[in-house]
């Protein structure tokens, strides 16, 4: 039975056209896999935010959830979460335009969960002849397509505030597209000294050049090439995934709640959601763009996988990426629990009148010691 | 002159070292909280219960004489002086004579009780404490927060020693 089940398939399915689709069929699992391991970690970074914030403030945090007795660590409570959220009334507010109101949760979410499609997580590998990318789409417009995928998100969150049909709704919506929308001129200006120290703009070749030895001493990571770029980018990106202290869509004593006012239930936790993945994506671009991505430090890919084999090799530059991610994941929630918020006015001016200017000097600074490199 | 010491550095300015430095204490916390939970500040409450001082007023008791009869003498005073207006006693008569009187009903409505202390002030007979040291009151229905004479006898006070008692911060 198994010989002839064998045979039938060889008939069918010869192993060139295997061959052929491999690469297709590998992408598709890349597609799948990914965001299922972004979607179960925020879980886990549930877990960090509230048992992290608990130990920085002097109290142990959520740990009463249990089955049979073993609490893990409080790791339950978010499936808790999930539980409450699903099992909710699922109420609509009487003056809201339906459409867009069910529209809105997953217009944010969709384009958080796209972003990571550029980001390598190791280096491409090859496996009894099968070239493994790992890196769901490889396009040559990267980070661009970062850029703008990620601006998306702003129209859910405007769209979530006037479609609840309430005021306080489309307040929070306002000062979060302002604020979104003026922080992604930071994020997209402070990148370009690297798109010239690279001169490349496509994630996976960046990180490929990070692997090299810059003067012959550092690795050339982005963050010792042009420092002041990573200090403006990550201050912005916090501003871009509404985090402290540039949490300023939500504000209880101002708006009520912000943009997601008028949601309960398992639409509220779609925002959540998708603040956490985004949250994910910008941690991955800066590990990307100014920590070597996947690279082991003055270990590159060549010289690993000569080491380590072609199956070790990328599950070692995954376990490099994925310590370096979690760690600016985990820098969002100290920060969180360390700075207090900005005002509305002070976050605008230290867009346009501090981060902004410095971005742009950054650019003009980068380009002449490139120059005087190049004579 | 206040101007003059208040005014950031270049340093301070750029608010990235002073980030810095807040990050730096938040971790402090976290790392030894991380390495040293047993010590948390906090009291895990219905497993671990904080040490009240003897002088802590909460719920009520009704004090006994060796052969088992309420050593309250049903005076009223307790019920004159209570703010709240909580306690009601009904008052009879031993059937075996004397002068003495003793409530046939005492009741307590904790739900009115604002545990001022007034009626063990007030009582000349030492009849009514406020001893016992439960504060954790709550249940599911009014009735059995309107506590009986029956309820509130006690001769002594409730065994303590299986609880789990955290003393306060050091």
């Amino acid at each position: 039975m198994e010989t002839d089940l064998r045979l039938i398939i060889k008939d069918y399915i010869s192993l060139e056209t295997l061959a052929t689709y491999f690469p297709v069929l590998v992408k598709i699992v890349l597609a799948v896999v990914f965001p299922v391991v972004i979607m179960t970690s925020i879980v886990v970074m549930v877990w960090m935010e509230r048992r992290g914030a608990a130990f920085i403030q002097d109290r142990p945090g959520p740990n009463r959830s249990n089955i049979m007795g073993f609490t893990f660590w409080g790791l339950l409570h978010p499936f808790n979460d999930a539980i409450k959220f699903l099992t909710k009334e699922a109420f609509t507010p009487s003056k809201a335009r339906l459409f867009f109101y069910y529209a809105a949760p997953i217009i944010v979410l969709i384009p958080a969960l796209l972003t990571f499609a550029v980001i390598p997580v190791a280096a491409p590998t090859e496996i009894l002849g099968i070239k493994i990318p790992f890196q769901v789409a490889t396009l040559d417009a990267g980070l661009l397509y970062i850029l703008a995928i990620s601006s998306l998100g702003v129209y859910g969150v405007v769209i979530a505030g006037w479609a609840s049909g309430n005021k306080f709704s489309l307040l929070g919506a306002v000062r979060s597209a302002s604020q979104m929308l003026s922080y992604e001129v930071v994020l997209g200006i402070s990148l370009v000294s690297l798109f010239m120290i690279y001169s490349d703009v496509e994630p996976s070749r960046i990180v490929e050049k990070q692997g090299e030895l810059a003067f012959g001493l550092v690795p050339a990571w982005g963050i010792l090439l042009s420092p002041l770029a990573f200090l403006l980018f990550i201050a912005a990106s916090y501003a871009e995934t509404n985090r402290n202290p540039f949490d300023l869509p939500e504000g209880d004593s101002e708006i009520v709640a912000g943009y997601h006012l008028e949601y309960g239930g398992m639409k509220f936790s779609m925002f959540m959601m998708a603040e956490y993945i985004s949250m994910v994506t910008m941690s991955a671009i800066v590990v990307t763009m100014f920590f070597g991505g996947y690279q082991i430090p003055f270990l590159p890919t060549a010289s690993l996988s000569r080491l380590a084999g072609p199956v070790f090799a990328p599950l070692l530059q995954i376990c490099a990426f994925t310590f370096k991610m979690a760690f600016f994941i985990w820098l969002y929630i100290w920060v969180r629990w360390t700075l207090p918020r900005f005002r509305y006015d002070q976050v605008m001016k230290l867009c346009y009148l501090n981060m902004f200017p410095l971005a742009i000097f950054n650019i003009f600074i980068t380009a002449l010691i490139l120059l005087l490199i190049a004579k | 002159m206040d101007d003059k010491k208040n005014k950031l550095n270049i340093l301070e300015d750029t608010y990235f070292p002073e980030i810095a430095r807040g990050l730096k204490t938040t971790i402090r916390h976290f790392l030894y909280n991380l390495t040293h939970q047993e010590q948390m500040p906090t009291i895990s409450y219905p497993e671990e219960k904080r040490k009240i001082p003897e002088c802590y007023r909460g719920k009520h008791r009704l004090t006994v004489r060796e052969d088992e009869t309420p050593k309250c003498v049903a005076c009223f005073l307790c019920a004159t002086a209570c703010p709240a207006d909580c306690i009601k006693i009904e008052a009879g008569e031993y059937a075996g004579g004397g002068n003495e009187k003793y409530p046939v009903k005492y009741e307590i409505d904790l739900l009115r009780c604002v545990f001022c202390g007034l009626c063990v002030e007030a009582c000349p007979c030492d009849a009514i404490r406020m001893d016992t040291g439960e504060y954790d009151l709550a249940d599911y229905t009014r009735d059995k927060l309107i506590l009986k004479k029956e309820d509130l006898m006690m001769k002594d006070l409730p065994d303590r020693s299986k609880e789990n008692i955290k003393g306060s911060r050091k």
